[in-house]
């Protein structure tokens, strides 16, 4: 990361054209393709539908309109259920790979959990819906040992989304826990049992703090990719109940409306930037 | 007390990992279904499933499009990511750290709003949905990526290397293609590797920017439409087993750069 300042004495030459010619090309592709496209977005969000000049009739909308504003509130539901339960689950989990295992297999035992991680997206939610399906696994299961004598509603349901996405967060949260356990010394165990501080103490008081900024990061990760994905809560919530993504991806594919899914996905968008400023701050916090 | 933690800890683990796998041996057993329907009880195994996504050309189709742009939008991607990372790391430029944070910039964007706005723009534009577009699209998610990953594992000690092959007299593009790249390739084929990875398995991005001739995830979500179906099975198996290709090879790229 620090090279870019001594690297002026590597080559003398540095005002000569050939570092542009290196940068430009991924510089032209982001600001053509990513920066470009945005302003396309905020500027149709701003135009009406049935064409028109100058509107912030798209953004009032959301906010007269209860249904999309619900669809928000349910992002936000889903997403911070998803990201607490996932934290949970995955930090003893991680503690664990880390700990308890030897260290020999530690790194198998790491791709094993973390293998189905890199199917789809569609096929993994598919896959959870064969599981929770009115006749699949759990209901057989359910039914044939007598614990209930009908079927329980599982997939179309928020429980379903939130399984899928719990299953795919805890991977993700399990990997990046797993290397911030194993970035620690191993000094800070031993000063603290020098101390006279027994595991749980040692655990409360020195892993799980310096652990923390990892988890927040972990978190963050998991609240940006969650309140974005459309795939889960499309096949496994079904339209019991709309989330945000389902939102706009439903005003262009019923209705081509352009203008109103741009303005939706600024909107959620604004919400990903207030998130990351609150945890960015926060962070700053817990580092200083 | 250790005795027990220690069997607390294994019940957990073996736990977690029920839960982590139970979805994909579901989805693995049930494609070996001898009937109609991926539900239990189990009737197979057999492979019809397996003819059945074979001789569908659409699927078929969908899967040689995907590894085409998975494997074209990766090597744009590593490439425009290889030569800024070099840029960037070698020589300073101006406002360095802005347009680096620029490059960087669309890993914290979500696929549904970068799909968004390329749909818009391309759109306007006049540009027809295609795999052309859906690629843009991947080189787009993967090149922050790769320059991640390249540009942090430019070191010092490379520059090294380089300042001794100038020396010696090589003009720069044989410092780059004899020194710079042989040295980096670890890091250059992990990109290759990743972004292979993530396109191949992107979903939002190509069912916004394709229209009839689409990438596999997309046709799989036009097979789901027919319900539960062991040939969705097959063809998800055989997605998860090209990912596991892919992701082993990756590992095998981060050992391989261990020991140097």
């Amino acid at each position: 990361m620090n090279s870019a300042t001594n690297s002026g004495r590597a080559l003398p030459r540095a005002g000569c054209a050939l570092p542009w010619a290196l940068v430009t090309p991924a510089l032209g592709w982001t600001l053509l393709f990513f920066v470009l496209p945005f302003l396309a977005m905020g500027f149709s969000s701003l135009t009406a539908h049935d064409g028109g000049g100058f509107t912030l009739a798209n953004y009032s909308q959301f906010f007269a309109n209860p249904a999309y504003w619900q669809a928000m509130v349910n992002s936000l539901q889903v997403t911070a259920i998803v990201t607490l339960i996932s934290v949970l689950l995955a930090y003893p989990f991680a503690w664990i790979l880390a700990e308890q295992v030897p260290e020999r297999w530690q790194r198998l035992a790491l791709m094993l959990a973390v293998l189905p991680f890199w199917t789809s997206y569609v096929v993994r939610s598919y896959s959870w819906l064969l599981v929770l399906a009115q006749n699949g696994v759990i209901n057989r299961a359910l039914t044939g040992s007598g614990l209930f004598s009908e079927p329980v509603q599982l997939a179309n349901t928020r429980l379903a989304t939130v399984i899928g996405f719990v299953h795919f967060f805890v991977m993700l949260l399990t990997l990046t826990i797993f290397a911030n356990l194993k970035q620690l010394s191993p000094s800070y165990r031993k000063a603290a049992a020098d101390l006279g501080a027994g595991p749980v103490r040692t655990f409360l008081h020195v892993i799980l703090p310096l652990t923390l900024p990892g988890i927040m990061v972990g978190a963050f990760l998991t609240f940006v990719l969650c309140i974005g994905d459309y795939i889960t809560p499309q096949i496994l919530g079904g339209n019991n109940e709309l989330l945000m993504p389902q939102l706009v991806m439903m005003q262009i594919g019923r209705r081509g409306d352009f203008p109103l899914a741009s303005a939706l996905s600024i909107i959620l968008m604004a919400v990903v930037t207030v998130a990351y400023l609150a945890c960015a701050r926060w962070l700053k916090i817990e580092r200083a | 007390m250790r005795a027990l933690v220690r069997i607390a800890s294994w019940l957990y683990a073996a736990a977690v990992y029920g839960f982590i796998f139970l979805p994909v041996v579901v989805l693995v057993l049930f494609s070996l279904q001898a009937t109609s329907f991926p539900i239990p009880p189990f009737t197979g195994p057999s492979l019809r499933w397996y003819d059945a996504v074979l001789a569908d050309t659409r699927l078929t189709s969908a899967l040689v499009n995907s590894l085409l742009v998975a494997a074209l939008s990766s090597a744009i991607a590593v490439t425009l990511g290889f030569l800024s990372a070099w840029g960037f790391a070698r020589f300073v430029l101006p406002g360095s750290a802005l347009l680096r944070g620029l490059i960087t910039l669309p890993l914290t964007v979500s696929y549904l709003i970068i799909g968004m706005g390329l749909l818009v723009l391309f759109n306007w534009a006049g540009v027809p949905k295609s795999l052309l577009a859906a690629g843009i699209g991947h080189v787009v998610i993967n090149l922050p990526l790769c320059f991640a990953i390249i540009y942090s594992q430019m070191g010092d000690h490379q520059i090294n290397i380089e300042r001794a092959a100038r020396d010696l007299g090589a003009p720069e593009w044989k410092v780059l293609l004899l020194i710079t790249v042989p040295v980096m390739a670890p890091a250059i084929f992990a990109g290759f590797f990743l972004s292979m990875t993530f396109s191949w398995d992107e979903f939002v991005i190509s069912f916004l920017l394709t229209r009839f001739d689409t990438t596999l995830p997309v046709e799989i979500w036009n097979l789901l439409r027919s319900g539960l179906n062991p040939k969705t099975n097959a063809v998800g198996s055989l997605v998860f087993a090209v990912s596991i290709v892919l992701v082993v090879l990756f590992e095998l790229m981060l050992l391989r750069r261990k020991p140097a």
